[in-house]
């Protein structure tokens, strides 16, 4: 399966609302919507913050700043908090990375700031996410800002996307004085930290505050309006100095079997987005079966166990060596009580003329053609078998979107946006961020890489309007 | 199994720590419990005419999440009618006869009124008295403590009328808060003190409350300078120690004060004169459970090093205590980082180029991690990077010259 487009963060601490999720029994009797909502990963009290604030070693030229894409300076705001300045510390955090509360809660950590903690060699390394998230939910709570505007620039760039990516490019935008101006598909920004990421890892409440604080810099955001549908995509390249392309991924795509479209064969995607938006998704049943294993296979998984399915198993035609799932992802759906079942295909899906009823597979076996690639699942004929289910969830990834890119004459590979280390694509005062331009084997596509993209692109933007005024002045002084 | 026994001025113990007169040593019931615990002696909470304390009294220096680094208080000496006293420490010696049971006493600077409160407290049996010239608050206001403790004269005064009634030896605690803590001590030994003992509490003010700017502690919104104790005053108190041990005019035994919360705290006091130690704070931050680790400690110390005896430690540093002008000038030692346990933190590298002698470099090893290599032709042998590094053994301070000179910065004045 591909990436999904989303990260989690590493938890050491997730135990501890499950003794009774584990064991599948008594948890019927907890509202789903109570688990939903119970977050994987408890905050740190006060005195645990400080212990850990007071254990960093405030280290210079510190790894863990190199090791995020975003280069929060860590040891500084780990220092504010140990002298009580937590608003100062938040500002460290989130000037560098505009979704540092999502990413303190999505980050994988160990991979990350945490994995380069020079602690780490002989110790426990800082838990660096759990602070930021300390002091991230601190301002949050009290509802404090943090940024303000720059002088107005009279320069208006239009932002495809209000996602991670396209919310750190506005942000900055509005920071630089330019007059930002986001169109967004969904009714909410945030982009998958709002819809794509179950509760129980990153409340929508974290993702809309972020938002907030990008549309108090005088972001104006059109939610509900689909770039290429509601507004031609030449009338934004047309009435902006710029525009910056952060509108991510789509879909998941089809399984391309027969039986897709029943009742009860879910996108994952859209399942998650129903679920985390407080929707009905049905009567689920006691089967779910989940066909993919990257890091939303395990979300959609998880949700349904969540939701008081009985019986969620996860289907992959690889092995757990070659899933994308975090290796925590992974651990944290089994301990929730997610089976699941290697080298299986599915053939078809089979219903009563309506409703999913079964889910054929095919026992696959893996072959090497091309060492530098992943091992290919290749059907083993005669070892079908079917599965009874009661919904199943498509997880394979997501599709590329390429009309918008086709209709600028944006260039791009099988829908990944070409980009220069700027975020410049080839059509000049066009930029793009986050997933949509994200290479498979280049990075990872995590929240905080999308977001670190979307302050490069703004970045970029800047100097493209900037160099833009300082020739007209050249040309001006000049005539 | 060494014998941790020590003789303070002819006060003996079984073991050398002591715990100081303060208010783990208020009462009978606590003396006994800290005995019971192990502790080897006690100097009781100062008698006196029974005073009246402030609500509100202790205040706590914290740093960087260490709780009690520095600590003060404003508490005065007993508020405890002097019968109540006598009759526990008489209770408390009669349980534990082979404990010290030191008395310490703070009365106004006259000959009957010092002479009358050593008679009748030590019909009660104590080991020895400790007279508190020493306590920085409230008492000095009044003429006492502190107060004669500033004074060569008035200490050696008061020292002589308690000497002359006395049947048992006689401590003279001192303050700190005095320009050469060596006047007092030898007027305490011209006076015939049979030990001193040092340091009493700093002068200090713990700090200010950021929202109500008031001082801490503080009552009713006020507050006035408080005596300061605890591990931050150790260096303050060791040093004055090895002064007053080193000083041929004091010449009498030490009992060591000053921020003892370990064995090892012990330990140094010991090597630096003092032929015992004497506890508070640590006991007011932890309980008297501590004494247990001391004990055990202070013994696989002695065992480890083959001695016999824990007296054996007292003095044994004080000769390598000297003044500035006789050290030799032609020592010198660089750094050396270990390279191998080196974790990259970059801390010596800022310390030096920031705070020091700028000879500590970033260089690439290759593997595309900076090492930390120190430039031994500039660097002075300060010691900051080692004190900064948080990695053990990872940045040792080595000799690089050929031992064979000496030259002090006396001498070279001669030259």
């Amino acid at each position: 399966m591909t990436p999904t487009g989303r990260d989690s963060r590493s938890d050491h601490q997730f135990l501890w609302i499950r003794g009774d999720s584990a064991m599948g029994e008594s948890a019927v009797s907890v509202e789903p919507q109570q688990r939903l909502d119970q977050s994987v990963h408890r905050p740190l009290g006060k005195v645990e913050v400080l212990t850990e604030a007071h254990r960093c070693l405030y280290c210079y030229d510190a790894p863990c700043v190199a090791a995020c894409p975003t280069h929060i300076d860590v040891p500084s705001f780990i220092r504010k908090i140990t002298t009580d300045n937590v608003v100062g510390s938040a500002r460290v955090i989130m000037e560098a990375n505009p979704l540092g509360a999502s990413c303190a809660r999505v980050c994988p950590t160990d991979d990350l700031c945490e994995g380069a903690c020079v602690l780490g060699m002989d110790a426990a390394p800082i838990r660096i996410g759990d602070l930021q998230r300390y002091s991230t939910d601190w301002v949050r709570e009290r509802k404090i800002d943090l940024f303000t505007p720059g002088p107005p620039s009279g320069k208006r760039v239009a932002v495809v996307g209000g996602g991670p990516a396209g919310l750190a490019a506005a942000r900055e935008l509005a920071r630089f004085g330019h007059e930002a101006t986001i169109y967004e598909a969904q009714e909410q920004l945030g982009g998958l930290n709002t819809y794509g990421i179950v509760p129980f890892r990153l409340p929508r409440d974290v993702a809309l505050w972020e938002a907030e604080q990008v549309k108090k810099l005088g972001v104006v955001a059109h939610t509900g309006v689909l770039v290429g549908r509601d507004v031609p995509i030449e009338d934004l390249v047309r009435n902006f100095d710029a525009v910056v392309l952060a509108f991510g991924m789509g879909g998941v795509p089809p399984l391309q079997i027969p039986g897709e479209e029943l009742q009860g064969v879910w996108d994952a995607l859209d399942f998650i987005s129903r679920v985390k938006s407080g929707q009905s998704v049905g009567d689920l049943g006691d089967r779910v079966v989940v066909v993919g294993a990257g890091n939303t296979a395990i979300d959609a998984a998880t949700c349904s166990k969540r939701l008081n399915v009985d019986n969620v198993a996860i289907y992959y035609r690889r092995t757990a060596n070659e899933m994308t799932a975090y290796p925590f992802e992974y651990d944290f759906a089994k301990q929730e009580g997610v089976e699941f079942r290697w080298l299986c295909a599915p053939v078809r899906i089979l219903g009563d003329g309506k409703r999913v009823r079964a889910v054929e597979f095919v026992k696959t076996r893996l072959e090497v053609s091309d060492y530098s690639k992943r091992p290919s699942p290749v059907p083993v004929s005669g070892t079908e078998f079917t599965v009874e289910v009661d919904a199943v969830i498509r997880a394979t990834g997501q599709s590329r979107l390429t009309s918008l890119l086709d209709a600028l004459r944006i260039a791009h590979d099988d829908g990944v946006v070409r980009v220069d280390p700027q975020m410049r694509t080839n059509r000049s005062g066009v930029f793009a961020a986050g997933d949509c331009s994200f290479r498979r084997g280049v990075g990872d596509a995590m929240v905080v890489e999308a977001a670190a993209q979307g302050k490069i692109a703004a970045a970029a933007v800047h100097r493209h309007l900037t160099a833009d005024e300082s020739e007209q002045r050249r040309g001006a002084s000049h005539g | 199994m060494a014998d941790l026994s020590v003789n303070v001025g002819g006060i003996k113990s079984p073991n050398p720590f002591w715990l100081a007169s303060a208010p783990p040593t208020n009462s009978g019931y606590q003396v006994m419990r800290a005995f019971e615990a192990g502790w080897g002696g006690a100097v009781w909470k100062t008698l006196g005419d029974p005073i009246v304390n402030v609500s509100s009294r202790f205040g706590g220096f914290h740093v960087e999440g260490v709780r009690m680094v520095g600590f003060n208080n404003i508490e005065l000496i007993t508020d405890r009618p002097l019968e109540d006293n006598l009759r526990e420490i008489r209770e408390v010696k009669r349980a534990f006869p082979d404990r010290a049971v030191v008395a310490s006493l703070m009365v106004d600077n006259v000959k009957e009124v010092w002479q009358e409160i050593v008679k009748r407290v030590q019909d009660v049996g104590v080991d020895g008295f400790e007279l508190n010239f020493g306590c920085p608050h409230g008492m000095s206001e009044r003429g006492m403590g502190s107060a004669v403790g500033q004074s060569p004269e008035f200490l050696q005064l008061a020292t002589e009328w308690v000497v002359e009634v006395a049947e048992v030896p006689v401590i003279v605690k001192l303050t700190p808060n005095i320009t050469d803590i060596r006047y007092t001590a030898r007027a305490a030994a011209k006076g015939g003190a049979h030990a001193i003992s040092m340091i009493n509490t700093i002068n200090s003010l713990i700090g200010v409350d950021l929202d109500t700017w008031t001082p801490i502690p503080h009552v009713d919104g006020i507050g006035a300078h408080g005596g300061y104790c605890g591990p931050a005053v150790k260096p303050i108190a060791l040093n004055m120690v090895a002064d007053c041990a080193r000083d041929p005019l004091v010449g009498i035994p030490i009992s060591g004060i000053g921020g003892v919360s370990t064995w090892q705290d012990a330990v140094e006091y010991m090597l630096l004169g003092a032929s015992g130690v004497q506890v508070c704070t640590a006991v007011m931050h932890h309980g008297f459970r501590i004494v247990e680790d001391m004990i055990d400690g202070l013994n696989q110390y002695l065992d480890a090093r083959g001695m016999s005896s824990a007296m054996e430690l007292v003095g044994k540093a004080v000769g390598r205590v000297v003044n500035w002008g006789d050290l030799n000038l032609e020592y010198k030692v660089v750094a050396r980082i270990d390279q191998d346990k080196c974790i990259h933190c970059n801390k010596c590298y800022i310390a030096c180029e920031d705070a020091a002698h700028q000879c500590i470099d970033r260089v690439s090893d290759g593997s595309g991690q900076l090492a930390l290599v120190v430039d031994e032709e500039e660097c002075v042998g300060c010691n900051l990077c080692a004190i900064v590094c948080p990695v053990e053994d990872c940045i040792e301070m080595a000799r690089v010259d050929s031992g064979g000179q000496t030259l002090t910065w006396r001498e070279r004045q001669a030259l």
